[in-house]
């Protein structure tokens, strides 16, 4: 893993980004210069100065201190999404490819086909507005979506893995149906789920942003990066750096985890390279 | 052919009554109440049992819903709850406006991910190639709501040279264009890429050569003509989604398409009007998506469902 990080000098970027992220996502409270919901109404819309280095927001917040605060919501989406999803997905794809027959077709062309008959960001629209703004209900729609996209990886990945040998001298020596999917085919699997987390992780943090920024995601005060650029946007013209910096952070991170994920991929499956 | 064709389009019709069962499904048994939702928190009991009387929300869900499927059989997709508008009316009047932008939008990614993911093949392991991949792994990461602003910061704001929102001539259709084009440019050229070195392997291309055939000939009339095959697909499901992903270019540029409508009925808690607006997306997505299945069994005559 070191050698194949110093070779790959952008996977190596990305870790380094996600671990700061992270870590600044976990301490925020105490990283954060200012309280990130005070209004300094005499600094509204000023630039970048010592005291404040991003800059203030229209109602005069200090937006390092939103960017720091932002990150942790992000995060904390990515993760729970990526996670639940992951979970319910490789579960349910897993389960489905395993014991084949009707349940299988079922899974497959009835659930399967009706969630990806739309195009992901409308459902995700349609679900959150209709559910109502905050981050337990865009987590939810999140989730509720988003595990199909593993369940197909699981899915395909077992039915490649239960024909092999292994699975049955598994069977042969008396293994139940749990053990043999617990114990050998989920640790056969599970290269190609994490790649895929951690792309779904950027897809993640992208999507609440987007939601956010149509003012169907988080709700105020709550600082989301994706409200920081809608609400940056009205200001173009007088304070570019509403938009400058969240854009910066979301960008950084978004890449941060493709790369990560392309490495990853590599990394794990060396005939990509 | 033609049996190849229709079999594909009866096999659309399940999914299409799928989608429009979802989207009734999603505002009628999600948690919580529309009517409620719309009158606000200070609204009584007996001003929400009226409007839901009024709104027919008070018959059975079976009933709503045989009422729905038999309006939309007949093109009537209801009344908006705001202005009392025919819901297809207002879409029909903004429809022409998003398909505008999501065309324009596929005409530059092409444009752009055609020849950059040819030289980025030709070129591999070479700095271009590398430039090229930096910048496509950008434009798949830079989501359209951070290049609209930026576009405009630049180009708008800063030299003056595009309009800054609006829908008009060719000159406001640029920076949407491109802002909802990026990511699909990105994710194009990667796949021309992709493609295109697969095909450069290939025996026939060893023979172009051998025969004499100038560079330019061989990549472009011969590889090129094989290696888009799989690219169409990718730009069919993506022209899909690009509709959708339309919805938020519309709101930075204020463009008066189905998106921005759709964003609006939400925000005015329009049910009957956001219920049409996402239906109608997503129904074009299944068109599109049709369309493109077609396609490349014309294409490639060796796609078949048999």
């Amino acid at each position: 893993m070191t050698e194949f990080l110093r070779k790959n000098k952008l996977a190596f970027t990305g870790l380094i980004i996600v671990g700061l992220l992270t870590l600044s996502a976990v301490f925020a409270p105490w990283l954060m210069p200012y309280d990130p919901s005070d209004q300094l109404l005499q600094d509204r819309l000023q630039g970048p100065t010592w005291q404040h280095p991003l800059g203030n927001d229209e109602l005069g917040r200090d937006i390092l201190s939103r960017i720091l605060l932002g990150a942790r919501v992000s995060m904390r989406v990515g993760a729970t999404v990526v996670l639940l999803s992951g979970i319910a997905g490789v579960l349910i794809g897993g389960f489905a490819g395993y014991v084949g027959g009707k349940i299988d077709t079922f899974v497959t062309v009835v659930v399967f086909n009706s969630l990806l008959a739309f195009p992901g960001i409308l459902l995700q629209i349609a679900l959150v507005a209709f559910l109502g703004p905050g981050l337990d209900r865009l987590i939810f729609a999140l989730v509720i979506l988003w595990w199909v996209g593993f369940a197909r990886l699981a899915r395909g990945q077992v039915l490649k893995v239960k024909t092999l040998e292994f699975v049955e001298a598994a069977r042969a020596i008396g293994a139940s149906n749990l053990r043999i999917f617990i114990r050998h085919i989920l640790p056969n699997i599970i290269q190609p789920v994490l790649i895929q987390a951690s792309i779904a992780m950027a897809a993640a943090v992208l999507a609440e942003a987007s939601l956010s920024f149509l003012g169907l995601g988080i709700t105020p005060p709550t600082p989301s990066w994706g409200a920081m650029l809608n609400d940056g946007r009205n200001h173009l013209f007088d304070a570019p750096h509403m938009v400058v910096f969240p854009s910066i952070a979301l960008v950084l991170t978004v890449l941060s985890f493709n790369f990560l994920g392309d490495a990853l991929r590599d990394w794990l499956d060396p005939r990509n390279l | 052919m033609l049996s190849f064709f229709l079999r594909r389009l009866l096999m659309t019709l399940p999914v299409v009554w799928i989608v429009i069962t979802l989207v009734f499904g999603l505002i009628h048994m999600v948690p919580g109440d529309p009517v409620a939702q719309m009158l606000g928190e200070g609204a009584s009991v007996t001003e929400v049992e009226r409007l839901r009387h009024e709104l027919g929300l008070d018959r059975s869900l079976l009933e709503q819903y045989r009422t729905y499927m038999s309006g939309i059989v007949r093109g009537d997709l209801g009344m908006s709850f705001r202005n009392q508008e025919s819901v297809t009316t207002s879409i029909l009047t903004r429809y022409p406006a998003t398909i505008e932008l999501a065309v324009a939008a596929t005409i530059f990614s092409i444009v752009l991910a055609i020849p950059f993911g040819v030289i980025s093949a030709v070129r591999r392991g070479r700095s271009a190639d590398r430039a090229i991949g930096v910048v496509s792994l950008l434009g798949v990461s830079l989501p359209n709501f951070v290049l609209g602003p930026i576009l405009i910061l630049l180009l708008s704001i800063n030299l003056g040279i595009l309009p800054v929102s609006g829908r008009g001539g060719i000159t406001h259709l640029i920076l949407p264009a491109i802002t909802l084009g990026g990511a699909l440019a990105a994710v194009t050229m990667r796949m021309v890429r992709g493609s295109m070195l697969e095909e450069i392997r290939q025996d026939y291309v060893r023979t172009a050569r051998a025969k004499g055939l100038s560079e330019k000939v061989v990549l472009f009339a011969h590889a090129l003509r094989n290696g888009l095959i799989p690219v169409i697909t990718v730009l069919g499901l993506q022209m899909g989604a690009l509709l959708a992903g339309a919805i938020i270019t519309e709101m930075i540029f204020s463009w008066p398409g189905l998106g921005r409508l759709t964003i609006q009925a939400i925000n005015a808690r329009d049910y009957p009007l956001a219920q049409g607006c996402i239906l109608t997306i997503a129904l074009t997505y299944i068109l599109v998506n049709l369309a493109t299945d077609l396609l490349y069994s014309v294409v490639d005559p060796r796609i078949r469902y048999d």
